[in-house]
């Protein structure tokens, strides 16, 4: 939610930069915005330091707080300027390729496209090189402070990357698909991996894949670029959640029906065994009482004898149930552990 | 001050405005308590798509329609949040935003179709982004009273419920209260909040709407009842402040000045709350360390002064200063026993322990024995 927040606050280091700078265009705007995204970092973390302010409100507190003074700063100071709060949320990225950057009269192409790529060249070396420290402060912040690296340094570090790539992805897709592209892909990674790295690289690729169908969707349907691709990345989010291997919703639901098949089993020898040889097994070991004896609802009672069966547990004598060797050896081992 | 009495559009979004910061504040305090404060922000911007897609279905800018559009999506949108945080190892604070910025994105492009269709002009559902306070009517002021009602009333016949959910989930779950359900009243609560906010501050800054005045009130007190009560007056105050403000300046939103306003309620009662404000804080801290610091000197001069027992006379700042070196402010502190009457100065400037002094070190000194 940092990031939420960071996404929103630029709006009000890029008003300031531009009194100052009086100059839309200038590229003290994101040096600005930057800085106004770290100052609220800041602001956060002694509104937290105080005690009296969890994070969570402290966040709450402070971007809507530094949005709405930028809000009537806007209004009242520049409200002749293209600086609109729509712009802010939305951006608009259908005008990027017009938007051209030139150097000493060689176009390089769309302004958004080289401020991005300058970007994620840094990015990509902030990553790199610290990748230790990052990983580390990340994981066992503590540690990371007992060993001499100093976290705090590398929050703020990390922090200013996020204020940067809000600002830079601003004049393009506005605040709101910075958001969504910072958190769908890397959760979708994080879903599927325990390996950082591998997440890393993992998250870079549906953020890709995201973009892409989201555009082609927004295309499709004619439609804004930018909330397109946030619900791209959203539903992408939602396959990865259902059906990622091991964490998403239907294997683990798989798993638990698995599970609860082989605790069935078990408990079926168990029963068995402990009726064995005793006058009331003619009872208890009768197929169709399976459901009452054991409170199970027939069809399920029908699907575990069935499984049982098949697995060499029980076999079936008339209306009788009967322990095979297996069964048994399998009951006696369970109850002994 | 009879603005308010003449001027329609003042009365009717002040009203608008003060009944926004009584539910908003009311419930806020319940948010902020549980950790949940930026679920109003995820709320807030998670309704954009209800409100898009109850147009489209039902082709009417109705208020109500519009605020059961929101609602429900809000809704949809905590179930998953839930979903996630139950179900995955990822955290309450990215699943709040990743189902925000998803929804809202989902709510844009819902928008961008409205804006294709003839019919359609885009600015009735606009005033839910970002709030258009000024466009209030009379009748949007009796919904918003209205639902605000509802909710208000719900909250105050689960209060006892509500409260020990708040503080302590786990024994309410002992104690046999349906601990879900109670949560999904709780969260339904604060939804009928926001949308009663949304066209009034809009999107962005609903958050500050629930976190600030809970905030603010938190500092005055610890009780719950005070809290929300004191919640909702700072809500409904900035509400009104925010309203009057606005008309009378000209190019100044009435979203963002209500903002400024209930955050700089919260910002003076953070400072200057009795007990728990900053500034009082720092005071007492002071006062504290002034008071260790001048035993530690009285004791000093004690020592000094039996040590030389036969043949009295005073020691200069340097000495004294040098007995403690960890400690600084010798001098001022000397200075403050003397207003004290324990301790004083002769014309070469050395200091001793007056009558006074000698008894108060003394018993000090006793003080100290019996405690150890």
């Amino acid at each position: 939610m940092m990031s939420d927040a960071i996404s929103h606050v630029v709006l009000l280091g890029i008003v300031l930069s531009y009194f100052v700078t009086r100059d839309i265009t200038s590229p003290f705007l994101i040096l600005g915005a930057t800085l106004t995204g770290l100052v609220t970092v800041v602001l956060v973390e002694l509104l937290n330091k105080t005690r009296l302010v969890k994070e969570d409100a402290a966040i709450g507190l402070v971007f809507p707080f530094l949005f709405s003074i930028a809000v009537i700063l806007i209004a009242r100071y520049a409200g002749d300027v293209h600086l609109d709060t729509d712009a802010v949320l939305l951006g608009e990225l259908a005008f990027a390729p017009f938007n051209r950057v030139e150097l000493a009269g060689i176009d390089l192409g769309p302004k958004a496209l080289v401020v991005m790529a300058i970007i994620l060249a840094v990015s990509i070396a902030f990553v790199t090189i610290f990748f230790k420290e990052l990983k580390l402060a990340t994981f066992d912040a503590s540690l990371a402070s007992a060993l001499g690296f100093a976290p705090v340094a590398i929050h703020y570090a990390l922090m200013g990357l996020v204020s940067v790539t809000a600002v830079g992805a601003f004049d393009a897709v506005g605040s709101i698909l910075v958001v969504a592209l910072m958190i769908a892909p890397p959760a979708a990674a994080y879903l599927m991996t325990d390996n950082l790295s591998k997440m890393i690289v993992l998250s870079c690729v549906f953020g890709i894949v995201s973009a892409v169908s989201g555009y082609w969707l927004a295309v499709l349907l004619d439609a804004n670029i930018a909330g397109s691709m946030a619900t791209t990345a959203g539903l992408l989010f939602f396959l990865v959640l259902l059906a990622a291997p091991e964490r998403g919703l239907v294997s683990a639901a798989r798993r638990r029906a698995g599970q609860k098949q082989e605790f069935a089993q078990t408990m079926l020898t168990i029963h068995l065994l402990h009726h064995e040889n005793r006058p009331e097994a003619e009872a208890e070991s009768r197929t169709a009482s399976l459901h009452e004896h054991l409170r199970w609802d027939p069809q399920f009672a029908q699907q575990v004898v069935v499984n049982a069966e098949r697995q060499g547990l029980v076999t079936r004598r008339g209306p009788f149930l009967l322990l095979t060797d297996d069964g048994r050896g399998r009951a006696q081992r369970e109850m002994s552990q | 001050m009879d603005e308010f009495f003449t001027d329609y559009t003042l009365r009717t979004v002040a009203l608008g405005a003060g009944a926004l910061g009584i539910v908003s504040g009311a419930l806020g305090s319940f948010a902020v308590l549980r950790k949940q404060s930026l679920l109003g922000d995820a709320l807030s911007h998670a309704a954009l798509p209800g409100v898009a897609l109850a147009f489209i279905l039902t082709g009417t800018k109705g208020q109500l329609v519009l605020m059961l559009g929101a609602a429900i999506a809000g809704w949809i949108a905590t179930l998953f949040v839930g979903l996630i945080i139950r179900h995955t190892r990822i955290k309450q604070d990215s699943a709040l935003g990743l189902v925000l910025s998803v929804f809202f994105g989902f709510g844009l492009m819902l928008l961008t179709f409205i804006q294709q269709r003839a019919d359609a002009s885009q600015a009735g559902l606009d005033r839910f982004l970002f709030g258009q306070a000024a466009a209030l009517l009379q009748s949007d002021v009796i919904t918003m009273a209205a639902v605000g009602g509802v909710a208000i009333a719900l909250m105050l016949i689960f209060w006892k419920e509500l409260k020990l959910l708040s503080f302590d989930t786990d024994f309410a779950v002992t104690l046999g209260f349906p601990v879900r359900a109670l949560d999904i009243l709780l969260t339904t609560l604060l939804v009928l909040a926001i949308v009663v906010g949304l066209q009034t501050v809009g999107v962005v800054l609903m958050s500050a709407m629930v976190v600030a005045p809970a905030v603010a009130a938190r500092q005055w007190t610890d009780k719950l009842a005070f809290m929300v009560a004191g919640a909702a007056g700072f809500g409904a105050i900035s509400g009104v402040i925010g309203a009057y403000v606005s008309s009378r300046e000209p190019n100044l939103p009435t979203g963002p000045a209500i903002v400024v306003c209930v955050t700089a309620f919260a910002i003076f009662s953070l400072a200057f709350a009795p007990n728990r404000g900053l500034v009082w804080s720092r005071v007492r801290q002071w006062r504290n360390a002034q008071t260790l610091r001048s035993s530690a000197v009285l004791a000093d001069l004690l020592a000094l002064a039996q040590q030389h027992a036969e043949s009295p006379h005073g020691h200069s700042v340097e000495v004294l200063a040098a007995m403690r070196p960890e400690q600084g402010g010798v001098s001022r502190t000397l200075r403050y026993l003397a207003e004290k009457g324990l301790a004083s100065r002769n014309h070469s400037g050395e200091w001793s322990l007056t009558g006074a002094g000698l008894e108060e070190a003394k018993r000090e000194v006793t003080v100290r024995e019996e405690c150890t």
